[in-house]
C-alpha cells in the first residue's frame, strides 16, 4: 500500500495533522504564533549545520529550534527589545544565515525549495516512521503536561501558586514545538508550518465548548485539509505543502460562515 | 527516634543538613498549626524594593488580612507568602504539602480558549460534580455552570474563580481583592461564605483588601503595608473604635463604614521611610491609629 507515493504522502500529512491539532491549539491559547514561526525559520540554520556537520537532519533541525526558542527566551529576561521586535531579528537572521551558508557549501546539492516549501510527494517509509514515532511521543508528553500547560496558559500565577510548576511546562512545551517543526519541515517546509498549527486550531474553535474538544477539532480540521489539500494537488498539479494549506484556509473561512457569533465578547 | 530516622535519610548526601533539620524541627515545635510564615521577606525589581521586612504568619483557622493603599505590595506580599514570587531577602517557610487555592487580582482568559466554568473548576485538579455544583451553588453562581468565562460579567467571573478556589479544599486559601466587580451584597454574603469556609474546614485565608469595609468584622489579624508593615493586630488594635466594630459587626447589612488611612511618612527606594517630621527611618514605628483617621457613617435603613 505504501508503494504508490501519495498514499506515502497523505500518510504521513494526516500523522502530522494529527500532532499540530492539539499542539496547535495551545499556540493560539498562548498567542505564540510569531514565535513558532521563528523557531521554524530557524530551522533552515539547522538544515545548513546538519549538512555541514553531517548529522541527521530531523535531529539538527530540532536542536537549532530548541536553542533558538532559548535564546529567545533568554533575551526576553534581557528585558533590552519588545518581544516583537526580538522576534523579528531571531525570525530573519536565522532564515538568512542558514541560507548563506547554504550557498557557501558548493560541495551540496540542496532542494532548497523543498525545504522552504515542503516535498510531501518524496515522503519515503523512514519519515512515515519518524513522523508517526516522533508524534506518538509529542502527543504522549503533552497529555501529560496538558494539566499544568492548560493552568498557565490561563493564569501562570495559579499554576505557580497550587504547585502544577509552570517554568517547566513551558520549557518542555517549546521542546515539543521544536519538535514539530523538525517532523512537519519535510511535509509543508519551513515557511508554511505554523500554518499548518494555527489554522485548523482556528477552524476547530468554533466547534468546541472546552480546551479538550476543541484540540481534537483541530486534529479533525487538519486531517481534512491535507486530504483535501493533497487530492487538489494531484488534481489540478499545484505545489502539495500550499495547497493543504489553502485547504485549511477554506474549512476556517467556512468556519466563520456558519458562526457569525463568533465575536470576542468584550 | 523519629529525628535519628530523619537526619539518617539525609546525612549521606547533604552536608548542611543538620542545621537545616534544627531549624524544621524548631518550626515544627512552635508552629501549632502554621501553613506559612514569613520573616523579613523582600522582593526587589529593577533597584527598587517593592516590598521590604515583612513578617507574616497564617495559621490554620486563622484570617489574615492585608490592607494598604495601591502599590504598597499587598499581592507582592502574598505572591512571596505562596512561592510565586521568591523573596530576595528574608525567608518563607511552608507547610510541607501546604495546598494552596488562589485567586489572583487580575485573571484574563484569552477568547480563543474555550473554557467553561465547569471546565476552570477542574483546571487545577479533578473534582465531582457535586462538589462543583456545591461551590457554585455557595457563591451565587450555580446556574451558571456551563456559561462560557468571557461571556460572564466581572463580579460573575470572580465569584467562579473564587468557587474554584474553594472547591479544590486548600489548606491555604489565597485571594487577592476577591470581591472586586461584585456587587454590594454579594460582597458582604462572599465575606460571609469565606469565614464559614474557615469555621468549616479550618483553612487559613490570607485575605488582600484596599482598605477594611466590611472585611473586618471577619479577620483575626489585619496587617497594613506601605512598602513596609505600618502596623499589625487584631482589628480592634488596628482601629480602637468599639462603635466602629459594633455598628460594623452586628448591622453590616444596613451600615457603611469609611475608614481611611492617611500615610504620614514616604517610602523611599531602599525600603526606608521618611517621617512625617522628615527624618528617615527603617520602620514607621508609629502606632497605627496616630496616622489614622477615622470616621464611621451610618446609613440608616431607607424603609
Amino acid at each position: 500500500m505504501l508503494d504508490d507515493f501519495f498514499t506515502r504522502a497523505l500518510v504521513a500529512g494526516i500523522g502530522l495533522a494529527l500532532v499540530a491539532g492539539p499542539l496547535g491549539c495551545f499556540v493560539v491559547w498562548r498567542r505564540m504564533a510569531y514565535f513558532g514561526d521563528t523557531m521554524a525559520h530557524s530551522a533552515l540554520l539547522g538544515v545548513a549545520l546538519s549538512f555541514l556537520f553531517e548529522i541527521n537532519l530531523m535531529a539538527g533541525v530540532f536542536i537549532i529550534a530548541a536553542l533558538a526558542s532559548l535564546a529567545l527566551l533568554f533575551l526576553q529576561r534581557q528585558g533590552a527589545l519588545s518581544t516583537d521586535a526580538l522576534l523579528g531579528i531571531l525570525s530573519h537572521s536565522t532564515l538568512a544565515l542558514g541560507l548563506v551558508m547554504v550557498a557557501f557549501m558548493s560541495w551540496i546539492r540542496i532542494d532548497l525549495m523543498g525545504f522552504l516549501f515542503g516535498d510531501i510527494l518524496a515522503v519515503s517509509r523512514l519519515d512515515i516512521a519518524m513522523i508517526y514515532g516522533g508524534g506518538a511521543l509529542v502527543l504522549a508528553v503533552l497529555a501529560w503536561l496538558w494539566r499544568p500547560l492548560l493552568t498557565a496558559t490561563v493564569n501562570p500565577e495559579i499554576a505557580e501558586a497550587e504547585g502544577l510548576r509552570p517554568e517547566r511546562a513551558r520549557f518542555v512545551f517549546m521542546l515539543l514545538m521544536a519538535a514539530i517543526i523538525a517532523i512537519a519541515m519535510k511535509i509543508v517546509g519551513i515557511l508554511l508550518i505554523t500554518s499548518l498549527l494555527i489554522i485548523p486550531a482556528a477552524a476547530g474553535r468554533r466547534f468546541a465548548a472546552t480546551p479538550e474538544i476543541m484540540a481534537v477539532a483541530a486534529s479533525i480540521a487538519g486531517t481534512l485539509a491535507v486530504v483535501g489539500g493533497l487530492s487538489a494537488s494531484l488534481h489540478f498539479d499545484t505545489p502539495s505543502g500550499p495547497s493543504i494549506v489553502v485547504a485549511a484556509l477554506c474549512l476556517f473561512l467556512v468556519s466563520l460562515v456558519r458562526a457569525p457569533q463568533w465575536q470576542r465578547s468584550e | 527516634m523519629t529525628l535519628h530516622i530523619v537526619a539518617l535519610r539525609y546525612n549521606v548526601c547533604d552536608t548542611g543538613w543538620q542545621e537545616r533539620e534544627a531549624r524544621m524541627l524548631q518550626f515544627m515545635a512552635d508552629s501549632g498549626g502554621m501553613l506559612v510564615e514569613m520573616e523579613n521577606a523582600g522582593v526587589r525589581r529593577s533597584g527598587r524594593w517593592l516590598v521590604r521586612g515583612v513578617d507574616l504568619a497564617v495559621r490554620r483557622g486563622e484570617i489574615v488580612t492585608l490592607i494598604g493603599p495601591n502599590g504598597s505590595g499587598k499581592s507582592t506580599t502574598a505572591k512571596i507568602a505562596i512561592g510565586v514570587l521568591k523573596p530576595d531577602e528574608g525567608t518563607v517557610r511552608r507547610k510541607r504539602t501546604l495546598k494552596v487555592g488562589y485567586v489572583p487580582q487580575k485573571v484574563t482568559v484569552d477568547w480563543t480558549l474555550p473554557l467553561t466554568i465547569e471546565r476552570l473548576m477542574r483546571l487545577t485538579g479533578p473534582l465531582e460534580d457535586a462538589q462543583i455544583a456545591e461551590a457554585l451553588a455557595a457563591v451565587g453562581i450555580a446556574h451558571l455552570a456551563r456559561a462560557e468565562v468571557q461571556r460572564l460579567s466581572g463580579g460573575e467571573f470572580q465569584r467562579a474563580l473564587v468557587a474554584r478556589a474553594l472547591a479544590r479544599q486548600p489548606d491555604l486559601l489565597v485571594l487577592d481583592e476577591p470581591v472586586q466587580g461584585v456587587d454590594f451584597s454579594g460582597e458582604i454574603a462572599l465575606y460571609q461564605l469565606i469565614r464559614e469556609i474557615r469555621d468549616r474546614t479550618g483553612c487559613g485565608i490570607l485575605l488582600i483588601s484596599h482598605d477594611l469595609h466590611v472585611v473586618m468584622a471577619e479577620t483575626d489579624t489585619v496587617i497594613c503595608l506601605n512598602g513596609h508593615v505600618c502596623c499589625r493586630g487584631t482589628p480592634e488594635n488596628v482601629i480602637r473604635s468599639p462603635e466602629y466594630l459594633r455598628l460594623f459587626g452586628t448591622r453590616a447589612g444596613e451600615t457603611l463604614a469609611f475608614y481611611r488611612h492617611h500615610h504620614d511618612h514616604t517610602r523611599l527606594a531602599d525600603g526606608r521611610v521618611r517621617l512625617a517630621d522628615g527624618t528617615i527611618a527603617d520602620h514607621c514605628d508609629a502606632p497605627c491609629d496616630q496616622g489614622m483617621e477615622e470616621q464611621v457613617a451610618e446609613k440608616h435603613d431607607a424603609r
